[in-house]
């Protein structure tokens, strides 16, 4: 055990030999991955073949028949996914997270707002807009004003902020994104990826990011998950992969498993 | 929405001298406290995207609680601490209905509405009788020609202080808003809702209470559940939405003044009062009107930009 904490010190999270099944079931089947620190992960795979069993596990939607999972060196079994945000993970799923009326810097303080007044709870707006305007320029988003309501913002601008939003919890040591560059144009696309790479670089945040499209995870990743039928079929960095190497990987497992079903 | 009430003032004014006397003063403020009051206790519970039917009947009910227990002893101004906190006990129930039993507001509250007018009509007998107590205690809580306006405004301060500038207020919007966004940030929903609504029915108790002070009797016949829909009239003409994350105190306040000033002012003219309940059928229909256009203004204007981000990217840096 102390030797694997001193060889794998790095890993913020880790995954071995995860397994869940649904009655007849198998969604995962012995699944094992790690994420580093300040490291962008993509996960991929075809519908069904256990992303989002494995993206629920994490967060504390399912738990796991069999396997174990470490935050840090910490082993980790999550009940709820109050538990799993309490260890730091935090989910990002899509803008949902946002009130619409309510201006930027309400939402990124929306229940942990700046008082003043003791017990009457007076809103200090002008510290909370303040240090919304510097952490929002920290990790580089630009917005118009963190007065406007965030039903004013674009979409990538909103999912900027739902971002902002999570990495500004305390303690939130790894994020798990999915399909972050949905229905998004080039422009709005490319705030969300200078976002994501700002905050792995600068802020040393890890994240998991869940998404059907390739091309978003090469602009978006630093390491590739393959998950095929409940396992890890395919782990390599980006630098030593390609595009047309994954294409070619996943249309050759999916012929695969077409001659073995 | 104060400009119409502004031009309204300044239109009676000049057409009828009458309405710019101080007894007129005294006479559109009897209209416009009650109606301010239940606006401003409907603002909460509207914001959230729940209704309260029962404040009427809560109205109602409270001075009759006040006499009952006069009536056994109890002191006057107890009285009426005990009667405000059954007003609030009405609003737990009617907010824990809603939320721990899922009822709709809308159905929890009409019950509550009938439940609440049938113990009136049961325990007076249908007999009209005196208020509780009297002097100065009767003078402070709406004896007095200006109380219940003064009341009303200060009422006004008070809750925009708190809807604007406190947690609490913030937390209502964002529950209105997007109750999965309130919820998942660590708001206790539920309490919120249940606040809100002890909240609205304690104003309902309170101006029940200054009423029967003003009017000086009691009249278990009184219909709350029209003098209520004056108040949520007023709410949505100052601008709050009834489907929640949208509310404003200080329109309410005003939308009290503009339904009050029309009603005083059709008076003064001698028009039919049945072209009163016109006019405010119509406003609340334009102000309806006026609200969901823009919102769908609004979020036209967000698909748009989700659909064509490299327009409006250009549009915004120029």
């Amino acid at each position: 055990m102390a030797e694997q904490a001193a060889t794998q010190s790095n890993d913020v999270l880790r995954i071995e030999g995860i397994t869940k099944s649904f009655g007849a079931v198998t969604a995962l089947d012995g699944v094992t991955l790690h994420l580093e620190k300040s490291e962008v992960l993509g996960l991929v795979g075809s519908n069904g073949a256990g992303k989002s069993t494995l993206v629920k596990i994490i967060t504390g939607y399912y738990t796991p028949d069999t396997g174990r999972i470490y935050v840090g060196d910490q082993a980790v079994e999550f009940r709820s996914v109050d538990e799993a945000r309490r260890h730091g993970i935090e989910t990002v799923f899509q803008d949902l997270a946002l009130v619409d009326e309510l201006s930027v810097f309400h939402n990124l303080f929306l229940n942990r707002e700046n008082t003043v007044g003791g017990p009457f709870r007076f809103l200090n707006n002008r510290r909370m807009r303040e240090e919304a305007r510097r952490y929002l320029a920290d990790i580089q988003v630009n917005i118009p004003s963190v007065d406007v309501p965030v039903e004013k913002l674009s979409g990538g601008q909103r999912q900027a902020i739902a971002v902002a939003r999570a990495t500004r919890q305390p303690g939130m040591k790894i994020l798990l994104l999915d399909e972050p560059l949905a229905a998004m144009g080039a422009r709005e696309a490319s705030l969300i990826i200078d976002l994501v790479k700002n905050l792995a670089r600068e802020h040393g945040v890890s994240m998991l990011v869940v998404d059907h499209n390739y091309t978003h995870i090469f602009e978006l990743c630093d390491r590739i998950n393959v998950i095929e039928q409940g396992q890890v079929t395919l782990d390599k960095r980006i630098e030593d992969t390609s595009l047309e190497e994954l294409t070619e990987f996943m249309i050759t497992s999916y012929k695969q498993q077409l001659q073995d079903g | 929405m104060s400009v119409i009430g502004i031009a309204l003032i300044v239109f009676f004014v000049i057409a009828r001298p009458a309405f710019g006397t101080m007894s007129n003063v005294s006479t559109v403020s009897s209209y416009v406290a009650p109606i301010m009051i239940l606006a401003l206790a409907e603002v909460s519970v509207l914001t959230l995207g729940e209704i309260d039917l029962s404040v009427g009947g809560v109205y109602v009910l409270a001075p009759f609680i006040v006499v009952y227990l006069n009536d056994t002893g109890v002191p006057v101004i107890l009285a009426i601490i005990i009667t405000l906190l059954i007003a609030i006990a009405i609003g737990c129930i009617n907010g824990l209905i809603t939320v721990l039993l899922k009822v709709p507001s809308f159905i929890t509250t009409l019950g509550t509405v009938f439940a609440l007018e049938g113990i009136v009509l049961l325990s007076s007998n249908g007999i009209q009788i005196n208020p509780a107590g009297d002097g100065a205690l009767a003078q402070v809580l709406g004896g007095w020609d200006y109380s219940s306006i003064l009341w009303a405004l200060g009422i006004a301060v008070v809750l925009h202080i708190m809807f604007r500038r406190t947690t609490f207020g913030l937390h209502i919007v964002a529950t209105g808003g997007n109750r999965t966004a309130a919820s998942e940030a660590g708001i206790r929903v539920a309490v919120v809702k249940v606040t809100c609504f002890a909240l609205c029915s304690f104003l309902g108790g309170f101006l029940g209470v200054l009423d029967s002070y003003r009017i000086g009797s009691l009249n278990p016949g009184t219909d709350g559940l029209t003098l209520m829909f004056y108040g949520v009239a007023a709410a949505v003409i100052g601008g709050t939405a009834l489907t929640g994350g949208r509310g404003t105190m200080i329109g309410a306040a005003i939308g009290a003044i503009v339904l009050g000033v029309l009603e005083d002012g059709f008076n003064i003219m001698g028009i039919n009062a049945f072209a009163y309940q016109l006019v405010l059928g119509l406003a609340i229909l334009a102000a309806m009107i006026l609200n969901i256009q823009l919102d769908r203004w609004r979020s036209e204007r967000r698909s748009g930009s989700r659909k064509k981000p490299r327009k409006t990217e250009t549009a915004r840096s120029s």
